[in-house]
């Protein structure tokens, strides 16, 4: 046990070794250099702001020296914003973005519990057919559609009801949260949805289902206590890949629904090709992430022993 | 029922092997009876024709509607879609000159329209006494308030009670206000029309587009009308036919989607057979190289690709997302092959043919590769719709696909931003984003029932 949780955890480190790695290479092959740009720069000054960010000395020396930072947790300062360091920019944004990714997933999970259930209980019936034709539907309209007729749909209701029951966009109150947490967290719903039921499914010809119905347990507690609480432990076999898309899909939420969190910041320093602002926020963004799937695959072996954790 | 009772009768030996062999059903191949389970699944089946209605619409689409998808018109944007055609006026350049003896006529307070077209709305209205100065509102429907007469257009001295309205004018009803101030400046009276303008292109312009011929002279076309085409899917933000710019947004969306997929599952497929055939440590190597690239957050790697390929003048940026896609997406298809082909290599055919000298590009690609095609299969119609998603996604955070390149995630992006006043800009390339990934998810469903292949998808 002990075994495979450090080899998880070496091997997830060696991967964020190899996003920095990734995203220095990268940011270092672009065409032209960070200080590229319309304005025209006198070489002096152009010399002086090269020492002054590092970029004058090899290309190694350079490597190093971001390796060095990045261990200890100083990304840099922007380009593009004067005298913003980058810490500042995810200690800022980065809290907005954790709320409305954990408020998804609790969307995702209820909601892919409560649904496959239905599915299950009524299976090969309407609520079965009308929800599973629901999942299929959000599997194949990409999340910007969604939450563009999300906004949409609230400028109707908010007409209709005559004032702002939801606000539109922006963001500071749990208001501001609900519509856009429900729209990134509609994709991973489905899929959940959709796992639930086959594992239900599966457990409704398990052996122990026959023992508690000959035991004459009532339907609702072999339902409720035997097949449901069981037919969840997959669903944390999801919740790795689902921190991934609600992360990356918070990407456009937060820009529909202009919501000031990290996603939307990283967008903009993209098109805006703010380097340090790049390198940052992806190493940070692919740090997390890879933490999260060693986090959840640990827990996954914890909650169901009957997991063999072996190595590799 | 007793053997005695069937009548000996009713029976007649077979003569020879031939009819033997005439009367047993016919055998069915692999590959046919996948495609009679797929005729039989309504879903994949209907599936498979929206497929291929997809790449009729992309290949075949813009052979059978003309119109140029770069082709912009500022008179006509943002129209709603539509299958009548639009007249338009032709305007030889010419000046206006307001008539004062027009509006002394009129008796009271009053707005008399002279010319309106897109090109210009030409208004004139009576001089009312004691006013120092007129001030001219543009609105798009009816003011509610004095507070909210629209857009101010201009402030007119008392000298000149008239004015030519020549900004961005659409074909669609415009509200004018002409409010008269005192020196004081009092309200002193105002007044509204209500005009909504003639479609009109310039002399130059109809030529340029090749309406008019190049030698005309502008006097002869004077008051002309012209009839444009119709956009049955009405056109975009810079007047655009939505039409042709969904076909050619479909072959760059699915040349993207069916490509990229096509090369990295062949590239993963022999990756994944070499690392199974070796075995061993070369095989344990190999696959930790793919466990790194699945460890890798996707579409945080696409935009890091995509970003440090950079871009060329006059690049598409088409190369540089299938390029990503291919470097980030093989690893899947690898595992899935090899495991295929850890099943087999212990099978006593393949000991069979290594016994009869055959040679390992032989054994890869005449046993291997074949016996793993339906998985193959399977995971491609599987990664198309991701394809086609991602290329959305990319295109949608602005830094997919360059315009003017038309493809359906960048249509959406455009699309998005006037989606309360003009929806259809964003509902057509976003319907046909989502029929497509319907019909590949579906028909994939149905062919993996169909090959009845074991893949662990969620």
């Amino acid at each position: 046990m002990i075994r495979y949780i450090v080899q998880r955890l070496l091997f997830g480190l060696l991967t964020i070794w190899f996003v920095a790695t990734a995203t220095f290479v990268a940011m270092h092959s672009v065409p032209g250099d960070p200080l590229t740009n319309d304005k025209a720069m006198a070489p002096e000054i152009r010399a002086s702001l090269m020492r002054q960010y590092g970029l004058d000395k090899p290309v190694l020396q350079q490597y190093g020296i971001y390796l060095g930072n990045m261990l200890r947790g100083d990304f840099g300062i922007s380009y593009a914003e004067e005298n913003r360091r980058v810490n500042d920019i995810i200690r800022e944004h980065f809290p907005v973005s954790a709320t409305l990714g954990v408020l998804a997933i609790v969307f995702a999970t209820l909601g892919g519990i409560v649904w496959g259930a239905l599915t299950a209980r009524y299976q090969h019936r309407w609520p079965d057919f009308a929800i599973m034709g629901l999942v299929i539907l959000s599997i194949s309209v990409p999340g910007f559609v969604f939450a563009a007729l999300a906004q949409l749909a609230l400028v109707s209701i908010n007409r209709w009801y005559g004032a702002e029951l939801l606000p539109i966009a922006g963001w500071g109150t749990l208001r501001h949260m609900l519509m856009p947490a429900l729209v990134l967290g509609l994709g991973t719903m489905a899929f959940l949805t959709r796992l639930m039921r086959a594992s239900l499914l599966e457990i409704a010809q398990a052996d122990y289902i026959t023992t508690a119905k000959a035991k004459g347990l009532s339907a609702a507690r072999i339902f409720f206590v035997h097949q449901l609480r069981n037919a969840c432990l997959p669903l944390l076999t999801l919740l790795g890949p689902a921190i991934a898309t609600i992360t990356t899909g918070g990407f456009v939420v937060e820009l529909v629904f202009s919501i000031p969190g990290l996603g939307r910041y990283f967008v903009q320093a993209i098109q805006q090709l703010d380097y340090t602002v790049i390198m940052g926020t992806t190493v940070f963004y692919g740090s997390f992430l890879v933490l999260m799937v060693v986090l959840v695959d640990l827990l996954y072996g914890w909650v169901d022993p009957r997991i063999k954790l072996h190595a590799g | 029922m007793p053997v005695s009772d069937i009548d000996p009768q009713l029976f007649t030996p077979c003569a020879t092997v031939a009819e033997q062999q005439s009367l047993s059903s016919e055998s069915i191949g692999y590959w046919s009876r996948v495609w009679l389970q797929l005729r039989r699944n309504k879903q994949a089946f209907t599936s498979l024709l929206i497929i291929i209605g997809l790449l009729l619409f992309a290949l075949a689409g813009p052979v059978l509607w003309r119109l140029n998808p770069a082709e912009q018109n500022i008179g006509l944007i943002s129209q709603s879609p539509s299958w009548r055609a639009s007249e338009a006026i032709i305007l030889p350049p010419e000046r206006w000159y307001p008539d004062p003896a027009a509006v002394a006529m009129l008796e009271e307070f009053a707005i008399r329209v002279g010319k309106a077209t897109t090109a210009g709305i030409q208004l004139q209205w009576s001089a009312l006494p004691g006013a120092a100065e007129y001030q001219l509102f543009r609105h798009q429907r009816q003011p509610a308030s004095n507070s909210d007469l629209g857009l101010p257009l201009a402030e007119m001295p008392a000298t000149t009670p008239w004015f030519e309205d020549r900004l961005q004018l659409e074909q669609r009803r415009y509200v004018y206000t002409v409010i008269a101030l005192d020196k004081q400046q009092t309200l002193l009276a105002s007044v509204q029309a209500s005009i909504k303008p003639q479609l009109a292109i310039s002399f130059f312009d109809a030529q340029l587009r090749g309406f008019v011929p190049i030698t005309a002279r502008p006097q002869q076309w004077r008051g002309q009308t012209l009839t444009l085409p119709a956009h049955p899917f009405g056109t975009d933000y810079l007047g655009r036919d939505m039409l042709a710019r969904m076909m050619y947004g479909a072959r760059t969306s699915l040349f993207i989607g069916v490509l990229a997929p096509v090369v990295f599952i062949i590239f993963g497929a022999l990756y994944g057979a070499i690392a199974a055939y070796h075995g061993g440590f070369i095989d344990n190597l190999m696959m930790r190289a793919t466990d790194l690239v699945i460890a890798l957050p996707f579409l945080l790697f696409m935009i890091l690709l995509k970003v440090a390929f950079g871009l060329g003048p006059g690049d598409s940026g088409v190369l540089p997302m299938l390029l990503a896609l291919v470097l980030l997406s093989w690893p899947a298809a690898a595992r899935l092959v090899r495991a295929e082909v850890l099943k087999l290599r212990c099978l006593p055919y393949i000991d069979a043919a290594r016994l009869m000298g055959a040679g390992a590009s032989h054994l890869l690609l005449r046993h291997f590769v074949p016996n793993a095609l339906p998985i193959m299969l399977v995971a491609f119609t599987f990664a198309v719709p991701a394809a086609i998603f991602t290329e959305a996604f990319l295109s949608f955070i602005g830094i997919g696909v360059v315009p003017p390149t038309p493809s359906w995630g960048a249509m959406s992006f455009d699309g998005i931003k006037s989606l309360l006043a003009h929806p259809h800009e964003l509902l057509f390339p976003a319907a046909f984003i989502s029929l497509t990934v319907l019909a590949f998810n579906l028909f994939g469903d149905g062919l993996r029932d169909a090959m009845d292949v074991k893949t662990n998808d969620v």
